[in-house]
């Protein structure tokens, strides 16, 4: 037993594949004096690692975790326990297939050599296939198992090799000590350690680590079975842990993967069955170890069917015995994607729901944020700050991850939407949005509409100006009635219900200097100016585009995205001065917002507030306290979709009075009632405006982005000398604004592209920047305006020129697209006349 | 009156007889009564030191070796005569095997594995489950109450003993009582004992080192009388065939004594092992699961240990 | 041959058993359950005897509802047909669990009767004596080594580091001890084929010694930790001599 020091610098708790990862990325980022814990032995401590599957499929839809899950690849070669076997995944209906080359797209934007393969090549590469029941397959020769126990082990040692980490197997923690909002203290069966960083590495564990803290890692364990069926004389003969391709049967949600002499099959079919963290037994108590709970058969019997269909030579081995069946448990989230960063206690980090195939990339991002406060990977996907209340609670997990688990092979459409645990967040219009036939899409758990039905009769009134999407995929979870909208926007006035946004207020002496420190732009401007601005992180890359008003001469107001309000609020009150000079107030749940914008939109303000509404009066990128048919309400007039009005605010009590107001006011106008579909994404791109986590992202800066301003403020901020320097250079890509010249795919049928396809050269090659990163499609969507499909994509300089004609690839065919504006030049009303009037 | 029936190894009480007589005797004294023992076929000696007042000696020709149910007659027909309050054995595979033919014949249940017994009317008992696990307090009612004392748990001890009253009896044995009775023994033939019951498992892992590594696991195996396993590690790299492989994906052994030599202690493989009595682990890794987890360990590497254990067996053998 | 095989379900357990609040169970809401081992290889050797003399492989279990998994089980390791004697779920004792089997099997014809030597969960060592005596058939208890000769069979079992050979005539009954065969694992066909099999069910009265005797727990308790830790023999060679010793202790050598 290791005699554990009463102090250290960070004690990472866990011992499974992510804790061993991120001690060795600390240690090779300099860290010293780590102890890592865990309650159980090496190198196996009964964690989910220990039954882990072990194989890694690098192509997966998110960007972030194809990029994630390569590095990881490249860290396991590393430490030479990656086998390279080639992977499969297989179609057995023409939908699959359809899904099949929709993965082509990812290969292809994310860069991972995959291709599409026959039943016969199937046949070649795994000849006990039952090909007879399969239309094709996608191929990608890079897939292949690790050992991720030596991994570990590996990894461990060479954090001991630097003389970084004392190890502490046989540990368990008993409590966590929390002081002022900071963790202090590590208590264990084996006395106290004191740190000022305590990571929570240790999977289905988490969340009860963290309560200790009254924290909250919203994650539960879940079962996911899994049989060994053996031994195969094809495999044994073959002298090697794997020989032949992992097979994944997608349609029945199953992979088949020679295990040595046996063959692996592992389900994500059967009903989710979830488990309290508090429930899993001690490793004492266990049969086997605590994540590997009886395999319960009935579950399991309509697989062995098809595992037996699909390989009735192996599978239907008389001579093979069933040899493991386990319940095995691993870790699944709300949104699925892993838990990395700062918990609600300071100093109290998780880095867990990672499984082996994103374990050692994970670790390193998390190191490199712990080091830089950046990591060159960007994970605000998968940043634990993410989520608000409502969704750290059992309830919404459960919800959440009950619904999501047999879509772990599914079929997901990008723009799908949950069906658990919604309306949740209800703005003060939300029974009026009813009333309209208001199609609600979420967002983080506010329900937001995204068309509405009673705008069906504008179909008839804009005519052949409607783009059609003939193909069921691409009007999936859509409605042409959004064109419409935008439309009826553009020609008329609308209101958007903007209630989702996270509103944060600062003030105190020290606000100024506050948000200088954390903005890009000129913040030190005349109190009612509204100024829009990028924050980055220290590398210089995003971390949030946001708008802030200068409500005071000490006070300001943040109005960011509701998706990212969350994570924002985090990074912005860890970087609240310690002194107390800045008060930090988030105003979200008070405040509902209506956007009022169109060329009519002055006429029916003006109709109901006796202020000065008037362009002089009330000019644009201003704000200021109007009363509204008698309401107090704020209004900013600035514009997202690049039309003339306001977004006006008032407090929830109000707000159904504002509504109506509005609406009745409206009326004489022909107002319509406008969804997110216009706002976030039609007349968004028409204007080239950007969106965090699509245009925007920790690896491209605003230069980049076309979001750097003539000048640079003198105050000091974060990410400035990267940001300077980033000014100073060529840039390797500009964000471009691109249309597609030609919709219409072999088969005769018009396509729309949804967004992540890559971009390539007329003769379809890859376009790669000279940091090595790919043109892809970053949003994508109609400009009804401008009669065109738009595509925004990052493009090098030299195909960053307007005219450019280059290809996007779309379910394995390529339709020709042109640059129509290179950097934040709108491709509607460019001098911006419209908002400004 | 408190009948014990005794096993014996020629003319010496078996230690779980004793062990079991010093529960009997407790019993016969806090219940004031006296205790006798009955043998089979061969009188033992010293008996006075362990309580006994009279010993019942069966006689009988067919009684020249073991037959369970036929010994079970003769206790059936001195209970009929001597109405004991409470019978009992050891633990031993022949104790509760007479037994059970005992409550068969009588009607009654047979308490097995008994560690303590407060008499009364009914008898509140202690006995062994799940292999020693845990213990189970039942009361155990019947005319006889029937038990057999686990072994090994309680020490046996002597007491001043006095004149011991040896009552010779013949008893009536039925044909269908002699249907089953040993009729000859073997030693285990050597090479042939299987991973599955051999008494020693000498088993190696990833420490081995190569396929030719496993020749001195062989050897110390063949001393012993044992069988070679082999981790999952051993078996993948092609070092040993997979039936050679002990876990949870090949051969569960329970053998008295598990050598594990090289090998780590995976879960899988624990799983595979863990029912051996004992469990011997060499391994140049202090920390090793297989290391802690077992009875005995040799920290070190087993190409030297092993060698000399080996050299050291064959030089006793030698001497012999 | 026709072969009964009497299987009984008891949970698998970890290194340590929990007990219930009560103390009159175990805690079995993480565990699995499984044919008690000695019993698995009964099924083992039934299946094996079938196949080399032709026959069918009987299998029945005294259990609650839940114990079809292990009919199941055996079922998909190549029994023929499975019995199930339906309990409520309360634990019988020897005698009852007994009666009920003898009535079961007093209704056909088997030619041998398989037991475990005694169940993993209860350790009574006597429901297959108090089925061959009730039967009238020999019974060879602790059996490692099955041998059919004809219309008899050698039954081997462990006696003082040898073997004790014993010879019976069929019908009979043997008990008999993890360690007689390896027991194979279920195909996955064998598997789809035990879901398919139907599932002799039977509702036993129960008809124990009642008033007159019984075994009746009170409670069940874990026994005090041994802290049971591991012993160094010593470093590299120098351990050699308590090795030797350990061996002698054992009886190994």
């Amino acid at each position: 037993m290791s005699n554990l020091p009463e102090k250290a610098n960070v004690v990472v708790i866990g011992g499974g594949i992510v804790g061993n990862s991120v001690v060795y990325h600390l240690a090779l980022h300099g860290w010293r004096e780590i102890v890592q814990l865990d309650k159980g032995p090496f190198p196996n401590p009964g964690g989910s690692t220990g039954h882990a599957s072990n194989f890694i499929f690098p192509v997966d839809h998110s960007k972030e975790m194809t990029l994630i899950t390569l590095d990881s690849m490249r860290q396991y070669k590393e430490l030479g326990v990656f086998t390279e076997s080639g992977g499969i995944e297989l179609a057995r209906t023409e939908e699959r297939m359809e899904e099949l080359r929709r993965r082509m797209a990812s290969a292809k934007a994310w860069g991972v050599d995959s291709r599409l393969v026959t039943p016969e090549e199937v046949k070649e590469l795994v000849p006990y296939v039952d090909t007879s029941i399969i239309l094709g397959g996608f191929y990608t020769p890079s897939v292949g198992t690790v050992d991720s126990l030596r991994a570990g082990t590996l990894m461990r040692e060479r954090g001991l090799a630097l003389g970084a980490l004392t190890v502490a197997p046989g540990v368990e923690v008993t409590g966590l000590g929390v002081k002022n909002g900071r963790i202090r203290t590590v208590h264990t069966m084996q006395g106290s350690i004191q740190a000022e960083l305590v990571i929570i590495a240790c999977g289905v564990w988490s969340p009860r680590l963290a309560r200790m803290a009254g924290a909250t890692i919203p994650l539960t364990p879940a079962v996911h079975q899994m049989i060994s069926v053996g031994p195969h004389p094809i495999f044994a003969a073959t002298g090697r842990e794997i020989a032949y391709p992992i097979i994944r049967d997608m349609d029945t949600f199953m992979y088949e993967r020679q295990n040595g002499s046996d063959m692996e099959v592992g389900s994500y079919a059967h009903r989710p069955i979830l488990m309290n963290p508090d429930a899993i037994p001690s490793i004492e108590q266990s049969a086997l170890s605590p994540t590997e709970l009886p395999f319960t058969q009935e579950d399991f019997e309509p697989q062995l069917e098809q595992a037996l269909e699909l390989m009735p030579d192996i599978i239907g081995d008389e001579r093979a015995g069933i040899r493991h069946a386990i319940n095995g448990l691993l870790s699944l989230t709300p949104d699925g994607n892993p838990l990395i960063g700062e918990t609600e206690v300071r100093g109290l980090w998780s880095v867990a729901a990672i499984w082996i195939k994103e374990a050692p990339g994970f670790a390193r991002a998390a190191a490199e944020l712990l080091t830089h406060g950046a990591s060159e990977i960007d994970i605000h996907a998968s940043d634990v700050a993410r989520f608000y209340p409502y969704a750290r609670t059992r309830h919404h997990i459960h919800a959440r991850t009950s619904e999501a688990y047999n879509k772990t092979y599914g079929i997901v459409h990008p723009r799908e939407q949950w069906a658990s645990n919604r309306q949740v967040r209800v703005s003060p219009f939300y029974f009026r949005e009813q009333e309209l036939g208001a199609v609600f899409f979420e967002t983080a758990g506010w329900e937001r509409p995204q068309w509405y039905k009673s705008n069906q009769p504008l179909l008839a009134e804009y005519g052949d100006r409607i783009e059609q999407r003939p193909h069921e995929w691409d009007a999936r979870w859509w409605s042409p009635i959004i064109n419409a909208e935008h439309l009826a926007l553009r020609d008329r006035v609308g209101m958007v219900d903007l209630t989702a946004f996270a509103i944060f207020d600062v003030s105190g002496p020290g606000a100024l200097d506050y948000i200088q420190k954390m903005t890009v732009n000129q913040l030190d401007v005349a109190v009612g100016t509204a100024v829009y601005t990028p924050l980055l992180n220290p590398h210089g890359g995003f971390k949030a585009d946001l708008t802030i008003t200068r409500t005071a001469e000490g006070r300001f107001r943040i109005v960011d995205g509701g998706g990212d309000g969350a994570r924002d609020k985090k990074w912005f009150e860890q970087h609240l001065p310690a002194d107390g000079s800045v008060v930090f107030t988030d105003m979200t749940s008070a405040l509902c917002t209506v956007g009022l914008w169109g060329p009519q939109a002055r006429a029916v303000l003006q109709s109901v507030t006796d202020d000065d509404v008037s362009n002089e009066g009330f000019p644009f990128s201003t704000a200021r306290n109007i009363l509204i048919n008698g309401i107090p309400a704020w209004a900013l007039r600035i514009s997202y979709v690049g039309e003339l009005g306001w977004e006006i605010y008032t407090v929830m009590e109000h707000g159904l009075k504002l509504w109506d107001t509005l609406w009745e006011a409206g009326r004489p106008c022909g107002i319509v009632p406008v969804g997110i579909g216009v706002y976030g994404t039609t007349a968004r791109l028409e204007k080239g405006y950007r969106l965090m986590g699509h245009e925007l992202e920790g690896e491209y800066n605003p230069v980049e982005a076309g979001l750097a301003r003539p000048k640079v403020k003198s105050a000091d901020f974060i990410g400035k000398e990267a940001y300077l320097k980033a000014r100073a250079e060529e840039p390797a890509a500009i964000l471009c604004t691109l249309t597609v010249d030609d919709h219409t795919s072999k088969s005769g049928m018009k396509r729309f592209m949804n967004g992540r396809e890559p971009i390539l050269t007329p003769s379809g090659e890859s376009i790669i920047d000279r940091k090595g990163r790919r043109s892809y499609v970053t949003s994508a969507g109609a400009g009804p305006s401008v009669g065109k499909h738009l595509l925004m994509a990052y493009l090098p300089p030299e195909y960053a020129q307007v005219g450019a004609k280059l290809a996007v690839e779309y379910m394995t065919e390529q339709y020709p697209v042109t640059v129509a504006a290179v950097g934040s030049v709108p491709l509607f009303d460019p001098l911006n006349e419209r908002m400004k009037k | 009156m408190i009948l014990a029936l005794v096993e014996q190894d020629g003319g010496k009480v078996n230690l779980h007889s004793l062990e079991m007589l010093t529960l009997a005797r407790r019993l016969a004294e806090e219940t004031a009564v006296p205790l006798h023992v009955v043998v089979i076929g061969q009188v033992v000696d010293g008996l006075g030191a362990h309580g006994v007042t009279a010993v019942h000696l069966a006689e009988h020709d067919a009684l020249d070796d073991y037959a369970p149910a036929a010994w079970a007659e003769c206790v059936v027909q001195l209970i009929a005569a001597e109405r004991p309050t409470a019978v009992l054995a050891a633990g031993t595979e022949r104790g509760n095997e007479v037994m059970a033919y005992l409550g068969a014949r009588l009607g009654v249940v047979m308490a097995a594995n008994v560690t303590a017994v407060s008499p009364g009317d009914d008898y509140r008992v202690t006995r062994l489950r799940w292999g020693g696990s845990l213990l189970e307090e039942a009361w155990l009612k019947g005319e006889p109450k029937l038990l057999t004392v686990a072994p090994l748990v309680i020490q046996a001890e002597t007491v001043e003993g006095g004149a011991v009253e040896i009552r010779p009896f013949t008893p009536q044995l039925s044909a269908d009582g002699l249907r089953v009775k040993v009729y000859g023994r073997t030693q285990p033939e050597s090479g042939k004992v299987t991973l599955a019951d051999a008494r020693v498992v000498v088993s190696g892992g990833r420490g081995v080192g190569s396929a030719e590594g496993f020749a001195v696991l062989e050897e110390l195996a063949d001393l012993l009388g044992g069988a070679v396993g082999g981790s999952r590690v051993a078996t993948n790299l092609g070092w040993r065939s997979h039936t050679a492989q002990v876990g949870q994906t090949g051969t569960r052994v329970a053998p008295d004594l598990y050598i594990a030599c090289g090998i780590s202690g995976a879960i899988q493989h624990w799983v595979g092992c863990k029912s051996a009595r004992h469990i011997l682990a060499i391994n140049t890794d202090p920390d090793a699961p297989m290391v802690t987890k077992a009875d005995y360990a040799v920290i070190g590497d087993l190409h030297e240990v092993l060698p000399a254990l080996i050299a050291e067996l064959r030089q006793r053998i030698q001497s012999k | 041959m026709n072969i009964l095989v009497c299987i009984k379900r008891v949970p698998a357990t970890g290194a340590r058993i929990t007990l219930t609040a009560d103390e009159r169970g175990i805690d079995t809401r993480n565990l699995g359950f499984t044919i008690s081992p000695h019993e698995e290889c009964a099924v083992e050797e039934a299946v094996r005897l079938v196949e080399q003399f032709g026959g069918s492989v009987t299998v029945l279990t005294l259990g609650p509802a839940e114990a079809a998994e292990q009919l199941r089980d055996a079922l998909a390791v190549g029994a023929d047909r499975a019995i199930h004697l339906l309990t409520d779920g309360a634990e019988w004792d020897p005698l009852a669990t007994a009666n009920a089997i003898i009535e079961a099997a007093r209704a056909e014809s088997f030619d041998l009767l398989l037991f475990g030597n005694e169940a993993a969960d209860t350790g009574d060592y006597q429901v297959g004596i108090r089925v061959a005596v009730a039967l009238g058939l020999p019974c060879v208890t602790g059996v490692k080594g099955v041998e059919v000769r004809g219309e008899t069979v050698i039954a081997r079992r462990d006696f003082g580091g040898g073997w004790e050979m014993y010879q019976v005539p069929l019908p009979a009954v043997f008990t008999v001890k993890e360690g007689l065969n390896l027991p194979r694992y279920p195909s996955v066909p064998g598997r789809l084929r035990a879901k398919k099999k139907p599932l002799e069910q039977r509702e036993p009265a129960r008809q124990g010694g009642g008033a007159t005797s019984s075994l009746e727990m009170i409670r069940l308790a874990t026994p005090p930790e041994q802290g049971k830790t591991v012993q160094i023999l010593g470093q590299g060679v120098t351990a050699v001599p308590r090795i030797v010793e350990i061996l002698h202790e054992l009886r190994l050598v």
